[in-house]
């Protein structure tokens, strides 16, 4: 039942703000793919315009072979989970689930008992029973959002759609939630599309994440393929922290001034580059060939790990490098860093 | 945090406010407050009470019984059972195309729903009798098809909706542009048809606004006085509301029969006060939520 959402060249504009440029996306059936993005990226507005919520300008939007823009919004069947809820505060809990299965047509409508029957099972199904009674106003934020995303449900959507489902709530509800509706993902196995900011939760959700920057996808894959294969800058520089050298590549080498830094280099660059390289790849060594010099200027505490700022001659910004536990060095020391692995894009 | 392990803190002589105003400044200002209430809203009620009653309750019976004040009664419960029905729906309309929408020439809509209240209530009734007296543009058609809008029942009620519409709208525009359109948006993707979302989410959303705006209107109506006046032609027993029918008997130095009949309007007040109280007291959470977001 769940079906696939394909994405062609979609372009929309705000008056003057171009807020999506060609945007082209293919979605599996029963994926759960996040779209990850600063705020203005248009990951949003795609979301909406999947949803039917908005007109695209250009383009299309398939479900399936269906194009979407023959359909009406009770046509798509999509169920959308809105960032602040949109539950309606004037009925209780199971009036609000009940709300699109009784606003179908009569001759589609279920039964009133069978109605009732499938608000029972889908507030099993959210961990909410005994709720029904309940109104919005009583509820928990984390409450309140499965009560939206029961009441999204309740249709049998072809999509589920989510805008930053978990953006109101604070931290600790948000981590449960965020297990929660992966679990839940995989017993209902609904195509789905979530919109977040939040590269934690695109990571650890989505089968795969889209990369949107200013209206455009820098990059789609699996979580692991855009964070150890980051395809453009923008994409290596939102994920995680990376530390930035500009650098010359002469053969198999890239060099930071006149010291060579790295080895190994395959791709045919040659000439001025960008080498990114993340905290967690920079080790501090004894002496080795390929080693940048620098003082450690400061030290703090990263999560769990200890961090050092280190100075580098010819760098304006300090790199920032994650400390082995073992590994500690004093403040004003020189050490001698070792890059593991970085990725490098030809200077712009 | 128990208080126990705070150190001991000698009480402050004046207790002020962290607003910084001492306490002789708040008494003064409520005592002005009250003073003002007292002076300009309650005495002159309980007069129009007292006087009502000065010649006895025979003589208040047959005040509010005589032909005339029947008509005007009468007259007064037609007039505003059309005008206000007539302007909950006008005014919602414009309040959801306000707040839901976007459109060329909004700011001008809403510059034009307050426009009633900028206006004297004698130039509202002025401008129709301008448009549809005997020597007004529309007089000579009106007259050849034997409509009578001035001086009938049609004008009344014309004026008293001109004058009164802006309570329900501006009374639901706010309210509705803080919900936003985010129930709506939901309720479509739930397959919800244009109608059922408006009755089903948006109208419930806004009840208590359109309740107190529907009040305010009603008020207005059974009172207006200066647009009806010019419009009406004090025909009695045919074109007189409440409010002219009383000035008339004041007129007359029938003081006592013009304060009964006026008791009644302000008995009307009274009742709209007690009915909002009442509501605010008994559903006052209700209200609070449905106004958050």
């Amino acid at each position: 039942m769940s079906v696939a959402v394909t994405i062609e060249t979609i372009e929309k504009r705000f008056e003057n703000f171009p807020a999506l440029r060609g945007v082209s996306l293919d979605i599996q059936p029963g994926e759960l793919v996040a779209l990850l993005g600063p705020s203005g990226s248009g990951k949003t507005t795609l979301l909406r315009l999947i949803a039917g919520l908005e007109q695209a300008d250009r383009g299309r939007v398939l479900f399936g072979d269906t194009d979407t823009h023959d359909l009406s919004l009770r046509e798509r069947r999509i169920g959308f989970v809105f960032q602040h809820y949109a539950l309606f505060k004037t009925m209780n809990v199971a009036d609000n689930i009940a709300f699109g299965p009784r606003s179908r047509p009569h001759r589609e409508r279920a039964s009133e008992s069978e109605i009732r029957k499938r608000v029972s099972e889908l507030l099993e199904l959210v961990q909410l029973q005994g709720l029904e009674k309940r109104y919005p106003s009583q509820l928990s934020g984390g409450q309140r959002q499965r009560v939206a995303l029961a009441r999204a449900l309740a249709i049998e959507p072809r999509v589920l759609l989510l805008d930053e489902p978990f953006g109101a709530l604070d931290a600790r509800v948000r981590k449960d939630l965020r297990g929660w509706l992966r679990e839940l993902h995989g017993r209902t196995g609904h195509t789905t599309v979530f919109v977040t900011h939040d590269q934690e939760e695109a990571l650890e959700l989505a089968d795969r994440v889209a990369i949107l920057n200013d209206g455009r996808i820098e990059q789609v894959g699996s979580a692991d393929d855009v964070y150890d294969h980051p395809a453009t800058p923008f994409v290596c520089e939102f994920l995680g922290e990376a530390n930035k050298l500009p650098v010359k590549v002469v053969g198999s080498q890239a060099f930071f001034g006149d010291r060579p830094v790295l080895g190994g280099i395959q791709q045919n660059q040659g000439g001025a580059a960008s080498l990114y390289v993340r905290p967690q790849h920079l080790r501090i060594v004894d002496e080795t060939p390929l080693a940048l010099p620098g003082t450690v200027e400061h030290l703090r505490r990263n999560g769990p790990l200890r961090r050092a700022e280190v100075a580098v001659e010819g760098l304006k910004k300090r790199l920032d490098v994650d400390l082995a536990s073992q590994v500690a060095p004093a403040i004003g020391e020189r050490v001698r860093l070792r890059i593991t692995h970085g990725n490098l894009f030809a200077a712009a | 945090m128990s208080d126990a392990a705070q150190p001991f803190v000698a009480a402050p002589a004046r207790r002020s406010s962290a607003r910084g105003e001492s306490l002789g400044v708040r008494i003064a200002l409520i005592a002005v407050s009250l003073a003002f209430l007292l002076l300009f809203l309650a005495l002159p009620l309980a007069a129009v009470f007292v006087e009502a009653g000065a010649k006895g309750w025979q003589a208040y019976r047959a005040a509010v019984t005589e032909p005339d004040a029947q008509a005007a009664i009468r007259l007064t419960l037609l007039v505003a059972a059309i005008a206000v029905p007539f302007n909950i729906v006008v005014g919602l309309a414009a309040a959801w195309a306000i707040a839901k929408f976007e459109f060329r020439g909004k700011n001008l809509l809403i510059s034009l729903i307050d426009l009633p209240f900028s206006v004297s209530p004698v130039i509202s009734g002025l401008v129709f009798v301008l448009l549809f007296g005997a020597q007004g543009y529309f007089g000579p058609w009106l007259q050849a098809h034997d409509i009578k809008i001035v001086f009938a029942l049609p004008g009344l009620i014309l004026a008293t909706i001109f004058v009164t519409f802006p309570f329900v709208a501006r009374e639901l525009i706010p309210h509705m542009e803080s919900l936003g359109t985010a129930d709506e948006e939901a309720a479509l993707t739930l397959g919800a048809s244009p109608w059922r979302v408006f009755f089903r989410v948006t109208l419930p959303n806004v009840k208590w606004s359109l309740f107190y705006g529907v009040l305010l209107c009603n008020a207005r109506a059974m009172g207006e006085f200066g647009a009806v006046a010019v419009v009406s032609g004090k025909i009695r027993g045919l074109t007189n509301t409440m409010p002219l029918h009383i000035e008339i008997l004041y007129n007359e130095y029938m003081g006592a029969a013009a304060f009964a009949v006026a008791s009644l309007l302000a008995g009307l007040a009274l009742v709209t006060l007690a009915l909002k109280t009442f509501l605010e007291w008994r559903f006052g959470d209700e209200i609070a939520a449905s106004r958050q977001h």
